[in-house]
């Protein structure tokens, strides 16, 4: 029976981090899907901050199209930044 | 002037009653809720009321210094030893009656322990500086539905206006005289009247105009659904004493 709308939920766990989308849950509207959220992704202290995105507003890519949009990565190692040392200390980057 | 620790047993045991029987209210919902992430929601709410019964049973058993625990407080009563309010008593097995009496109860309690946390027992102050921002968020999950209640359909606002008609005649009883009271009920009853009035005229639904009910909570004097709750709530610790997970 269930004819709420679908929200796509992100939690940041603390300070300095992003926003990990962490699930999804059905709410009326975004007030009740922000408490929603609240009360289904960080009853164990999981964060301090919380976005809700209408599922419906998120464009996602197509399966389908999986090779031809990340294929083309598989051979440009010379992307990846492993040619710089990291400083000691530095945790996030 | 210090309380006798007689009325401040029957003081605290009240608060913790309120907060334990309305608790399992709350736990009647799992697996009943109109949706899962209310499922979910009711029962945090019970388990934010069930860690504050907890806390003040603790703290009623120490004050009555008889060597009773929580366990023994909760589950060894008989209805007429307990000293919660008629409000959190009666079945709401209706989300409507649900919402009405979380209002109620949790505006209540937000105004009552703010004011106990700057009482002068240094327990209590703290049990209930804790609770203050439980019950707030109480409060405003409260006060979401009823404004989506009573605003919303025709029907939502039959119902919603119903369960406050239901509830109306228990308000009255959390502001009577307590013996042993830290924070006098009737110096509450202005602000949460106002808060909960301002909730209700917002929803677009009218302040019930009813006589109360008797009351007698407080003297442990109670309708026949406490028994009924009891009985439930006690019977596996009553039929295996001594029963641990």
């Amino acid at each position: 029976m269930n004819d709420w709308p679908l929200w796509e939920v992100f939690v940041r766990s603390r300070r300095g981090l992003s926003h990990v989308h962490v699930g999804s849950l059905h709410a009326p509207d975004a007030e009740l899907a922000l408490r929603n959220a609240r009360d289904l992704y960080t009853r164990r202290q999981e964060g301090i901050s919380l976005w809700v995105v209408p599922s419906a507003q998120i464009v996602a890519s197509d399966p389908g199209e999986r090779e031809a949009f990340f294929d083309p990565a598989d051979d440009k190692v010379y992307r990846h930044p492993t040619f710089y040392s990291v400083p000691e200390g530095v945790e996030h980057l | 002037m210090t309380t006798p620790p007689s009325t401040l047993f029957d003081y605290v045991l009240g608060l913790a009653d309120d907060a334990l029987v309305s608790a399992q209210r709350m736990g009647w919902w799992i697996s009943r809720a109109p949706e899962l992430e209310e499922d979910v929601a009711l029962a945090n709410i019970g388990l934010d009321q069930l860690g504050q019964a907890r806390a003040l049973l603790t703290y009623a058993g120490a004050v009555e210094g008889a060597g009773r625990t929580e366990d023994d407080l909760a589950y060894l009563r008989d209805d007429r030893e307990f000293r919660n309010v008629w409000l959190v008593e009666r079945p709401q097995a209706d989300f409507a009656v649900t919402i009405a009496r979380l209002l109620v109860l949790a505006t209540w309690q937000s105004e009552l322990y703010v004011a106990l946390a700057s009482a002068s027992d240094p327990t209590l102050a703290g049990v209930a500086g804790k609770a203050v921002k439980e019950v707030a968020y109480h409060v405003d999950h409260a006060r979401l539905w009823t404004l989506r209640l009573g605003d919303g359909t025709e029907v939502s606002h039959l119902r919603m206006q119903q369960a406050l008609d239901a509830e109306w005649p228990y308000v009255e009883e959390l502001f009577a005289p307590t013996a042993g009271a830290l924070v006098d009920p009737g110096a509450l009853r202005e602000g949460v009247l106002g808060r909960v009035e301002e909730v209700v005229v917002a929803a677009t639904l009218s302040v019930p105009q009813v006589a109360p009910a008797i009351g007698g909570g407080r003297r442990g004097l109670h309708t026949e659904h406490l028994g009924h709750l009891l009985a439930e709530m006690q019977h596996l610790h009553r039929s295996h004493p001594g029963a641990v997970w």
